[in-house]
């Protein structure tokens, strides 16, 4: 579903990517670790877009199509999801219009028909549930004035409200406490299905005690420095980052 | 970067309202003479007393042109303008005295149709009695007969000269005096024609009242001038909109309004101004400078101002209210946006002089393109105003980098009593925040509508309902694309 080849890519005058492969398919999770400053999040915003990120060289396939050639509302309409790691605030702007404007944008690109209010409501609400939000966030403005776990949340409620074929959550565990991480990997389990696949971004090892990936790579310097199954996240765990930055050529490519 | 291809075929959208109609004319030769001014007067058939005071007006005015006494304090800039070559009167032709709407050219019917307000019965706005302004005068008023019903006079300026002189006559010039200054002088001594209304004591208007502005004629200008009284506790609400062809030359509008709000007396004054902001390059536009003031003369009495400002090539204007009966209220909710080469110098004065009066005064500036903006704003609060109140809160959106904001808030207070908040804040629209937007699907045109649209919430939600959709969609309009 997802094919990243030779990918380099730049944020203004550095480079951050150096060239990287990694391949997820259906119905996989994998997980994406690695110190801070590697590249995780430039990779994130690569897939989903963000127009200050340069790609330089490479190509992404997603379904067979060329992502880069892709506008970023293209890109979620056709079914790619970003789990925001720094959600912004939009003062004025409610939760409810910004999720119902976000839900039909894809339902019209699909052909479907456009949900109205009160079909729309019956959906949120039911999707909130998973997430154990409290409807009062539908009348709030877009993240304004949400706790650090109530950002993540939300953008987990999108995720269930958009079902993208592959989502990418960048640091979606970062700043949560043991409840709201629980809440956020439920969440994410809960989505996880054979047509769908999942590149989860994360620091610490702790997230996949509840997300077990099936894959897991380590990124260090734009590079992928090491690529295994659940029990390499552990031997991080335990060894740290260093022993794989000082011999990268010694990395097998994921 | 970012793609700014949706961004840029938006910002060059043309201005929908530009169409010119074909009709035929009365219109007077430019200039500016006491002859212009008893030319207009006779044309109108006014009393002795209207014309003394426009020739009044008129001399000061020459006196200020002489003297070089145009405004240049006003972060705007613009050729000098020459007022010798102005037409001071264009009017439909029409023989004789139009008794009902079946008599009025229907072209000009068409051109209302066109604009979104129909004139004729059967298509009538529901619930809101427009007069309607074409050039230099009023050419029909609907809903006049069922106001009339409950003691509501609602006509233009010149059926209120023939049919009500007494009210005209005790209230013109008594908020903004002619002399008061150089626009607003200029405006009574060649003003036209505008609306007119009268709510009498205790009754509340049942019906929106409203105002279309249409320029239409070329080189000229339009000096309408509105009059609302408000008697003790009566209320009303009146919108007001405006539009103009698209012409590569600048063109003058230099209204007054005026407000009076007497014991317990409420007027909601609600504008979107929508005139020809000229092309990308600034060729062409309304200059509106343009003066409006309300008297709170009456305790516990309210004026507020809500203001939609996207058009115009320059935007030079002020609501403001004098809080004059104690406990008075006054409020000034604005919206102003400067696109391409636009410039807008708009704020609001509250004059506090009563005791425990209270003002509000909420200003979004949106500012793209190379547009320049300046809120510009008097807060006074005078020795005997025990106890007022004032809350300023001023915000500033930019979108682009070659745009500017400007925030002059002026204080004085002279009661120590008084409590006085100012906020103020500037903010770029965000890549960020577009890029959140465009990651959930939603394209860059209508993330820019739905950001702006949150930003302007608080004044937006002060419009009466048919006017706060036309507002989003012009916002939309006016706006969209200009991300750089």
């Amino acid at each position: 579903m997802l094919e990243i080849q030779n990918l380099h890519a730049r944020a203004g005058e550095n480079e951050i990517l150096k060239g990287i492969d990694l391949s997820v398919g259906a119905g996989e999770v994998h997980a994406l670790m690695g110190p801070n400053g590697s590249g995780k999040s430039t990779l994130a915003n690569v897939l989903a877009g963000q127009p200050s990120v340069e790609v330089t060289e490479g190509s992404v396939l997603y379904c067979g199509r060329d992502l880069l050639a892709m506008a970023p509302e293209e890109r979620a309409r056709e079914g790619v999801f970003l789990a925001f790691q720094y959600p912004v605030e939009i003062p004025g702007v409610t939760n409810s219009y910004f999720l119902k404007a976000s839900v039909n944008a894809l339902r019209k690109h699909r052909g479907e028909e456009e949900l109205d209010a009160i079909d729309f409501l019956e959906l949120v609400r039911d999707r909130m549930k998973a997430v154990e939000m409290d409807e009062k966030f539908l009348s709030r403005a877009i993240n304004e004035g949400f706790s650090g776990g109530e950002k993540k949340r939300n953008e987990i409620l999108q995720m269930a409200l958009l079902e993208p074929r592959l989502a990418v959550l960048d640091e979606t565990d970062s700043g949560l406490d043991i409840d709201a991480l629980r809440i956020v990997a439920d969440g994410v389990n809960h989505l996880r299905r054979r047509d769908r696949g999942m590149l989860v971004i994360t620091h610490y090892q702790r997230l996949l005690e509840y997300i077990v990936p099936d894959r897991v790579h380590v990124l260090t310097e734009g590079r992928i420095a090491a690529s295994g199954g659940k029990e390499l996240a552990l031997e991080l765990e335990q060894r740290g980052y260093g022993w794989l930055e000082k011999e990268p050529e010694g990395a097998a490519a994921g | 970067m970012a793609d700014n291809t949706a961004i840029e075929e938006i910002a060059n959208r043309e201005y929908e309202h530009g169409f010119v109609t074909e009709i035929e004319e009365d219109r007077i030769p430019p200039g500016l003479t006491e002859d212009t001014v008893r030319l207009i007067s006779s044309k109108k058939n006014e009393p002795e007393w209207l014309l003394d005071w426009r020739l009044k007006a008129l001399r000061r005015f020459l006196e200020m042109l002489e003297a070089d006494r145009e405004p240049t304090w006003a972060q705007v800039t613009y050729p000098k303008i020459d007022y010798q070559s102005i037409v001071y009167y264009a009017a439909p032709k029409q023989t004789k005295t139009v008794e009902s709407l079946d008599e009025i050219d229907p072209e000009l019917l068409r051109t209302y149709e066109k604009l979104g307000i129909p004139l004729v019965e059967q298509q009538r706005l529901s619930g809101v009695a427009v007069d309607a302004v074409f050039d230099s005068v009023s050419v029909a008023t609907t809903f006049k007969e069922e106001l009339e019903k409950q003691g509501i006079v609602f006509c233009s300026f010149s059926d209120a000269v023939k049919e009500h002189p007494e009210l005209v006559r005790r209230y013109l010039g008594s908020v903004v005096p002619y002399s008061d200054n150089f626009f607003a002088c200029l405006n009574s001594a060649v003003f036209s024609d505008g609306s007119f209304a009268y709510i009498p004591k205790g009754v509340r208007c049942p019906m929106e009242l409203s105002t279309y502005f249409r320029i239409n004629s070329a080189g000229t200008g339009q000096f309408e001038r509105t009059l609302l009284v408000a008697d003790e506790g009566a209320s009303v609400s009146y919108l007001e909109g405006c539009t103009a062809p698209m012409r590569d030359e600048n063109q003058l509008h230099a209204a007054v309004v005026e407000l009076v709000a007497l014991d317990d007396a409420a007027i909601k004054y609600s504008t979107v101004q929508n005139w020809y902001p000229g092309d990308k390059n600034g060729k062409g536009g309304i200059y509106n400078f343009v003066t409006k003031r309300g008297a709170c003369r009456g305790r516990r009495s309210k004026i507020s101002w809500t203001q939609v400002e996207t058009g115009s090539a320059i935007t030079w204007k002020y609501p403001s209210c004098i809080l004059q009966g104690d406990d008075s209220v006054g409020e000034f909710y604005s919206v102003a946006v400067t696109n391409n080469r636009q410039q807008a110098d708009t704020g609001t004065k509250m004059l506090h002089i009563g005791r425990n009066t209270k003002s509000t005064i909420i200003s979004k500036g949106i500012s793209a393109g190379r547009g320049q903006q300046s809120y510009r704003g008097l807060v006074r609060i005078g020795p005997k105003a025990h106890g007022a109140r004032n809350y300023s809160q001023c915000d500033s959106l930019l979108l682009g980098d070659q745009c500017g904001a400007h925030t002059f808030p002026y204080l004085e207070v002279k009661n120590a009593s008084a409590t006085v908040e100012h906020e103020a804040t500037t903010s770029k629209i965000g890549e960020d925040q577009l890029f959140y937007c465009r990651q959930r699907g939603i394209s860059e045109e209508d993330a820019v509508s739905m950001i702006v649209n949150g930003f302007c919430k608080e004044v937006l939600r002060e419009l009466p309902m048919e006017f706060a959709v036309e507002a989003q969609n012009l916002l939309g309009i006016s706006l969209e694309g200009s991300v750089g």
